[in-house]
């Protein structure tokens, strides 16, 4: 999508882009609103919340509460943060069960320390990156909401966001500024191979530094890079190009890596047993 | 809005130090019927500031069936639990305005969205 229109947040600021007309989309569009509800569904899977327990989540850039909508369903009650006045229309013309809050996620989140147990955030972080106005500085914008966020956020809260990073320099300006607000925590990269299924999630911990996300799905998840230095995302993202070292064509080695490979990509591979790639008798 | 909401929200204005609770003024209030989870209210009591709450319902004219203390035994309670719902879920502020308690900004609601939007110059 980016490359064939071009990245949005390129165009307009928040407030501008998502306008009536592209707000409508998010109705009407049965193919946005399924790409939707599936990264809200990973992302609060991402978030590990106790099971069975409803939790009082924010969702910042929810729009028009299509992410929303998930997180009823699982039986969590949300409150939405959203710039976009037409986006938050639509999401009142749903009736959505979530409240709804008109903001800039850059001005900080407005709530009381300790108040949600957990918040994720569908595509809106990298809208943080642009300076939209003069006044605007991306790092100082990034850090008063990642510090806002910290805040707000109850002891050992996690906060999930998926997004799409222009480049590694864009991952680092976020996660430097998330690691300098006090969080910690990492990148997971859901189908790294593939280009067109490719998706980041940034997973950030407030206070107690858990272990990392529990992962449900095998089949999902490839790679979770912890960020003790910044430029480690960098690294986790050029690791999978460098795979250059490989094994001689046709061998064990060589098959189990193809099948590693597509099963990286999500497609159905049959598993690895002592029959994969063993030598067939002579019957000649 | 909700008043669970508006209890948990606060100032975001820079440099002020008292940023809660919100002076709540509503012009246009509604009631609307949601499902009660005793799991949910019970857990997010210790979260609510009590008397900010009692204040808020009381202005709007919903704090009636709120006791002005809270007694330490609410969860067994279901009765009080319920009312508790009631005034934190059910009861909405469709149009008024949110007061800073320090400098005095209004964040006018439109539609029960509040409008948290600062200007530049009080950035």
């Amino acid at each position: 999508m980016a490359s064939r229109t071009g990245r949005p947040e390129h165009r307009a600021p928040p407030d501008v882009f998502y306008n009536e007309q592209e707000a409508r989309k998010y109705t009407q569009n049965s193919r946005m609103i399924g790409i939707q509800t599936q990264m809200s569904e990973r992302a609060v899977e991402l978030l590990n919340l106790p099971e069975n327990q409803p939790c009082f989540l924010l969702d910042v850039g929810c729009g028009s509460g299509l992410s929303g909508d998930y997180l009823t369903e699982e039986g969590h009650y949300w409150v939405g943060l959203d710039i976009s006045i037409a986006m938050l229309d639509i999401a009142l013309e749903r009736e959505v069960e979530g409240d709804l809050i008109l903001g800039d996620m850059g001005q900080g989140v407005p709530f009381r320390p300790g108040t949600f147990d957990g918040c994720i955030s569908i595509s809106a972080l990298q809208w943080l990156c642009n300076a939209d106005k003069k006044s605007h500085s991306p790092p100082k914008r990034l850090y008063k909401f990642f510090s806002s966020l910290y805040a707000s956020l109850a002891r050992g809260g996690r906060a999930v966001f998926q997004m799409y990073p222009e480049n590694s320099e864009q991952l680092e300006l976020i996660t430097a500024q998330a690691m300098k607000a006090g969080f910690t925590g990492g990148m997971v990269v859901d189908y790294p191979n593939s280009t067109k299924a490719k998706k980041f999630f940034l997973c950030l911990f407030a206070g107690v530094s858990d272990s990392l996300p529990k992962v449900t799905s095998s089949i999902y998840f490839h790679h979770l890079s912890p960020f003790g230095h910044p430029s480690d995302v960098k690294d986790a993202m050029m690791r999978h190009r460098n795979m250059k070292g490989k094994s001689a064509k046709k061998s064990r080695d060589w098959i189990l890596e193809k099948k590693e490979r597509r099963r990286r990509q999500g497609r159905t591979v049959r598993d690895d047993t002592k029959y994969t790639g063993r030598k067939r008798k002579n019957h000649f | 809005m909700k008043l669970l909401t508006h209890n948990l929200l606060s100032s975001h204005v820079p440099g002020i130090s008292r940023r809660f609770p919100l002076l709540l003024q509503a012009t246009e209030v509604k009631v609307s019927k949601v499902d009660f989870n005793q799991e949910f209210i019970s857990r997010m009591i210790p979260k609510v500031e009590w008397s900010a709450l009692v204040e808020a319902a009381t202005s709007i004219g919903h704090g009636d069936d709120l006791p002005k203390e809270l007694s330490p035994e609410y969860e067994s309670n279901t009765e009080l639990l319920q009312k508790v719902h009631h005034v934190l879920l059910e009861v909405e502020v469709v149009e008024g305005a949110l007061q800073c308690p320090e400098s005095g900004r209004e964040f006018p609601i439109t539609k029960g969205i509040p409008n948290m939007l600062l200007n530049e110059d009080e950035v």
